[in-house]
């Protein structure tokens, strides 16, 4: 008796994983943005909000683009980002060899880690008048309270990214001939890499904080002069134009670590 | 180059004290110019015999020597069992990575890591990441990259159990040819009888953990090797006589997992 064809099951395989699949909604990006720039200037010409609390949008960018014409702002911009820039370049560069020394060698771990353990918790907000009684009231007690700041997420992160290279590498790297300064910089660097772009984003987000913070004193020029010195004298659209500065600054960094993360690590699957 | 085991034992102790005994008393001579093949059921100590004559951990007991070591050539090199590529290395990178630690210079690394890429049969994947090849493939370039540096002594841990039958036969020739060639002692980790048979001058037996010498057992074939050797009386009366040794080490080895 041969079976029906009608009469034979079949069952369709599925892709059970279809749930786990997370799409871009790249519209529903804008539209989040879109929308609360629309809702704030909605809130303003509905006059809900007087002014001097909350300019409109429209008239941020109006100011924006004035000071942006005058100069007045390439000049806060510019103060702020050599500040920034220092301090990154400073702190990281240090973070990176204790975060190397503390991981690779037993005596630096046994030496650094209570350090580290013991100032890490520190609010190095809380340094800035110290630093600038040592340092004085001019750029370095600026650039060192940021290099502070972005020192020890630096050294944490790398430190532990070191710890996490794999034995078996480095014992392969000592089979073909690797001393231990080639260890260093052929294996553990590498194996680190990630943990310490992870560290960089961390410290962007410590660092733009204090230098707000340290702009806030006797400084003449900067993003955070520029907020502190708007609200003073209620100037509160150029405050706001500060604050948009300062987002932006916050959105670049982050999607310029992305870049650099992408460059620095090619062997990452999916990158 | 002559490798000399003498009386070597190790015992790992892990952080909680807890120790497992994974060598005792290992002796064992492998001559210059000598092919041996090391079999013995998993977890008797062959990775751990294996790192150690490469320098690779602290041994409890006993030492390795290397006696009449060539100038200008690294003692050992070594393929390892979980390949140990470095993941931020291209394959051409890995390959040339002894070399680069030998000294050598650019130009003539490039030279050298190509001719054993292309032995390997990897031409066309120089640039690729380990993560983008298969795993009989990255197999492979574990075994370059210990081709490349010309060693005194060749250790290889299970270097083919990564590749299919086909691959496995053809790499096991290329491996011949080049031993033939070249002579390099060669201390060759496998579970597989027949490829110790087929391969090696004298297979060296252990027992199940921890590792001693069961038996080593001179393979009676003639050089250079022939695949039509496989049906020789001598070839399957050896084939015999280890799995009849290993037989009972292996399943004890089996139940007590
Ligand atoms: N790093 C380690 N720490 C603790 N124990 C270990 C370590 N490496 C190996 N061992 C133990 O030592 C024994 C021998 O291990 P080894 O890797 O040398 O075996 P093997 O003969 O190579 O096994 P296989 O054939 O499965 O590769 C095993 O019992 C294993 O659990
Ligand atoms: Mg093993």
């Amino acid at each position: 008796m041969k079976p029906r064809p009608t009469m034979t099951e079949r069952i369709h395989v599925v892709d059970g994983t279809r749930f786990l699949a997370r799409p871009e909604h790249r519209a529903l990006r804008v539209l989040g943005v879109i929308g609360l720039v629309v809702l704030w200037e909605a809130l303003g010409r509905a006059g809900a909000v007087p002014v001097l609390f909350l300019p409109s949008p429209l008239g941020v960018l109006r100011e924006g683009w004035d000071m942006l014409r005058s100069g007045e702002l390439l000049v806060h911009i510019g103060a702020s980002l050599q500040r920034l820039a220092w301090g990154f370049v400073i702190g990281s560069a240090l973070g990176i060899a204790v975060g190397v020394a503390v991981g690779f060698f037993a005596v630096a771990e046994a030496i650094g880690t209570p350090l580290i353990a013991a100032t890490f918790p520190i609010p190095k907000i809380a340094l800035l008048p110290l630093l600038i009684l040592w340092l004085g009231l001019g750029e370095p007690s600026k650039i060192a309270v940021i290099a502070l700041g972005v020192f020890f997420p630096m050294a944490i992160n790398t430190y532990a990214g070191v710890r996490q290279a794999d034995p078996l590498l480095i014992r392969a790297a000592v089979a073909f001939g690797a001393g231990r300064f080639s260890v260093i910089r052929k294996v553990v660097l590498p194996s680190a890499l990630p943990m310490i772009v992870a560290g960089l984003r961390l410290a962007a987000g410590t660092a733009l904080l204090l230098l707000v913070a340290a702009e806030m004193i006797a400084v003449e020029s900067g993003v955070g002069f520029l907020v502190l010195h708007a609200g003073n004298i209620m100037a509160t659209t150029k405050l706001m134009v500060g604050i948009v500065v300062l987002s932006l600054l916050g959105v670049l960094s982050h999607w310029g670590l992305g870049r650099l993360e992408r460059a620095l690590i090619p062997w990452r699957a999916g990158a | 180059m002559r490798v000399i085991i003498d009386r070597l034992a190790k015992t790992y102790v892990d952080r909680h004290g807890a120790a497992v005994e994974a060598l005792s008393d290992v002796s064992l001579t492998v001559e210059s110019q000598e092919f041996v093949a090391l079999l013995g059921p998993s977890g008797c100590g062959k990775s751990t015999l294996l790192n150690a004559v490469a320098g690779l951990l602290p041994v409890s007991a006993g030492e390795v020597m290397f006696e009449s070591p060539p100038s200008g050539r690294p003692l050992t090199a070594m393929v390892f069992q979980e390949f140990a590529l470095f993941p931020w290395r291209t394959v051409q990178g890995n390959v040339e990575f002894g070399l680069e630690e030998l000294g050598m210079a650019a130009a003539e690394r490039g030279r050298r890591a190509r001719v054993l890429i292309e032995t390997t049969g990897l031409a066309g994947f120089e640039a690729r990441y380990p993560h983008q090849l298969s795993g009989g493939m990255r197999q492979r370039v574990g075994i370059a990259r210990a081709l490349a540096v010309d060693p005194a002594a060749l250790l290889m841990d299970e270097p083919f159990s990564a590749l299919d039958a086909q691959t496995r036969q053809l790499m096991q020739e290329e491996l011949l040819a080049l031993w033939e060639r070249t002579r390099t002692t060669i201390l060759y980790v496998t579970h597989n009888i027949q490829e110790a048979v087929y391969m090696a001058d004298r297979v060296v037996v252990l027992s199940r953990r921890p590792g001693r010498v069961l038996a080593e057992i001179d393979v009676p074939l003639k050089r250079p090797r022939t695949e039509a050797m496989q049906t020789e009386p001598g070839y399957l009366e050896t084939v015999e006589r280890i799995w009849s040794l290993i037989k009972d080490q292996a399943r004890a080895a089996l139940a007590e997992q």
